[in-house]
């Protein structure tokens, strides 16, 4: 496959991560694999409540416990598996060596302290400064993604939205971490600063070298910034393979609805079409594949054994019993 | 900040007014006759009538009310006592210290014990130490202050001897009464605390500073208990206002001769120079009290810190306008 090409940086095996509540057990991520190369974005595509954070916050250890368990699996980065490091050893990856940004940047900033402070906080926590080395590194983290260094001392409330999540973006890469996790990181903002965003983030990932997982909904995101993309549905990995290969011959029923449900500007249509139903209670999954009910191919086959992940076309797989079968 | 304090202190002048007038409608109002109550129920109509003039109780409302103004404004005399005939600005300075040291006091206890227990219980949210931190507060804000103030005695004072039963005569005297009047504090602080913490821990922010490798520690108190912070101050400044007058049990039991003692024992006795020149001092305290309150939100709070210097910034340009 093409990652292959590419030293591989972290790699998921099998992750399965549950909500324990007083009623029922939420299966949000269920037996997960996933590569990542050095220098690659993936895109993590799905719709709300698929558990394409939960994979993210996984990844970093942060997710909240009670609720969350994580219940299976190996998350290895560079070579290491990180679910079997101790806290302060993890404690040394996070914001240094992996780094998160959080999808609404109208919270994910701390309102009582300068924007300068928070990105200060990053770096000193991983990197042997001095105070004013610290500083001087944070202002030119601000001057980099576009805000005046003057507005180090500057609060949250004082910035707009997409200032806010420049910010965060910046605090994030303070430490020039190997893979950063976006979480949706445009869907507060409006269009056109989401563009400027999504911009500013590509080049710095460039510039910077950074490998990227890009969580979003927004298959025009993923076809403008990704080289592999994953589909994920009700916990699962549906559908993964390189952006070309996924765009351009979908194997999954769910990767395709979700392509025929984007309009288009040449379309004929005149409505578009959305997928029928909505995803399966993550409390209680259905047996055998989970997007069955939802599927216009479901056959009786389908209900009985959960389909296995195949290799559809090279370097392309798909969770499915109708791949592999037709095209190959 | 400074204008919006000088702001806040001139504001003051129209709530003393306001509590001024107030008080002296309503023991205008309030049955009881306190030239009758001295010369007791015999008395004749002449004695009595010769003593409201002595005593200046005579003439209409406005007559009084007008009289009474003057004094206190004008003159700066809050009268003395009908029964003592002792000054009651005099005796307000003497007690006065008393009923503000065991209220600071309580409440700086309160909030040593109060806080770092709700923070405990909110960290071990729903774990055994949640739920003790919890039961044990319940069962202290539940219970009367003064139960817990003669369990104090009987155990401290009678019991071991370590420590004096009533007065005040060392600082050995403050332990028992300021024990007393913060555990109710203590309790309602940690259940405030853990809620805040509870609201506060939730937040993205609190996951963003864990997402920057900040020690469990540090994100607890750097970042989730500074946000806490608002409420609790809200919480302890009323504390310590309504303690002002509800250290009167406290005061009782203790026999300590603060504020509430001397402010009941007028009341009863309609002695309305003592009544009117505690309650107007109290409530002057109650302001101060509470523009200290608002300065410690705007120190911890820089939301509300550029909001006091926006709406002065607003003003002057205001100004700017009309002069031009």
């Amino acid at each position: 496959m093409s990652g292959q090409k590419k030293e591989e940086l972290l790699k998921i095996e099998d992750l399965v991560v549950e909500y324990d509540t007083d009623e029922a057990v939420v299966k949000a991520v269920n037996h997960v694999n996933l590569q990542l190369g050095k220098g690659e974005t993936l895109g993590l595509v799905g719709e709300t409540g698929a558990g394409k954070t939960t994979i993210a916050k996984a990844i970093l250890r942060i997710l909240p416990d009670p609720p969350a368990k994580v219940r299976g699996g190996r998350i290895y980065f560079d070579g290491e598996d990180m679910l079997k490091l101790s806290e302060g050893k993890m404690r040394k990856i996070r914001g240094n060596k992996i780094a998160m940004i959080f999808q609404d940047p109208m919270t994910a900033l701390n309102p009582i302290e300068t924007v300068g402070k928070q990105i200060a906080e990053a770096i000193s926590l991983h990197e042997k400064l001095s105070k004013a080395e610290v500083e001087k590194r944070a202002v030119d983290m601000l001057e980099m993604v576009g805000i005046p260094g003057e507005r180090y001392s500057e609060y949250p409330h004082q910035f707009s939205g997409g200032m806010k999540q420049r910010v965060v973006i910046a605090m994030a890469l303070a430490c020039r971490p190997e893979l950063l996790l976006a979480d949706e990181p445009t869907t507060a903002l409006d269009v056109t600063i989401q563009a400027q965003v999504l911009d500013m983030m590509d080049s710095l990932k460039e510039k910077l070298d950074t490998s990227m997982i890009l969580i979003t909904h927004d298959l025009g995101i993923v076809a403008g910034m990704c080289d592999r993309v994953a589909v994920v549905y009700a916990g699962e990995i549906v559908e993964q393979g390189t952006t070309e290969e996924v765009f351009d011959h979908a194997g999954h029923p769910y990767t395709v609805g979700l392509f025929n449900s984007l309009p288009r500007l040449n379309g004929t249509e005149k409505r578009l079409k959305p997928i029928d139903g909505l995803m399966p209670d993550p409390t209680n999954l259905p047996e055998g594949c989970k997007f069955r009910e939802r599927c216009p191919f479901a056959k009786d086959e389908c209900g009985k054994k959960d389909p296995e992940i195949k290799e559809f076309r090279p370097g392309h797989f798909v969770k499915c019993v109708r791949a592999g079968g037709e095209e190959r | 900040m400074g204008k919006y304090i000088l702001k806040r202190l001139l504001w003051i002048i129209p709530v003393v007014l306001g509590v001024t007038i107030m008080v002296f409608t309503i023991m205008y109002l309030t049955p009881g006759d306190p030239a009758r109550m001295i010369l007791g129920s015999n008395a004749t109509e002449e004695k009595v009538e010769a003593l409201h003039e002595q005593m200046g109780l005579n003439g209409t409302y406005l007559q009084r009310l007008g009289r009474y103004m003057k004094q206190v404004f004008v003159d700066q005399d809050l009268g003395s006592s009908y029964y003592t005939g002792v000054s009651v600005k005099e005796q307000i300075k003497a007690r006065l210290p008393y009923t503000l040291r065991i209220a600071g006091i309580s409440i700086l206890i309160a909030a040593c014990i109060g806080i770092p227990l709700g923070v405990l219980a909110a960290t071990h949210h729903y774990t055994w130490i949640d739920n003790t931190a919890m039961f044990a507060s319940l069962f202290c804000v539940s219970m009367p202050g003064f139960w817990f103030a003669l369990i104090l005695v009987s155990f401290f004072a009678l019991k071991l001897g370590w420590l004096p039963a009533v007065g005040i005569k060392s600082w050995t005297g403050y332990i028992l009464p300021c024990l007393a009047g913060a555990i109710g504090g203590a309790a309602g602080l940690a259940r405030q605390t853990r809620s805040g913490m509870l609201e506060v821990i939730r937040q993205d922010y609190i996951t963003t500073a864990r997402a920057k490798g900040q020690t469990e520690r540090k994100v607890i108190f750097r970042h989730a208990l500074k946000n806490a912070l608002i409420p609790i101050i809200t919480v302890m400044g009323g504390m310590f206002g309504s303690s002002l007058g509800g250290t009167l049990i406290i005061e009782t039991i203790f026999s300590i001769p603060g504020m509430g003692t001397y402010l009941t024992d007028a009341i009863s006795k309609r002695d309305y120079p003592v009544i009117q020149g505690g309650v107007l001092f109290i409530s002057i305290c109650f302001c101060l009290i509470m523009l200290l309150v608002d300065i410690v939100y705007a120190f911890v709070d820089p939301r509300i810190r550029s909001q006091y210097a926006g709406s002065t910034r607003k003003r002057k340009a205001g100004k700017g306008d009309k002069k031009e």
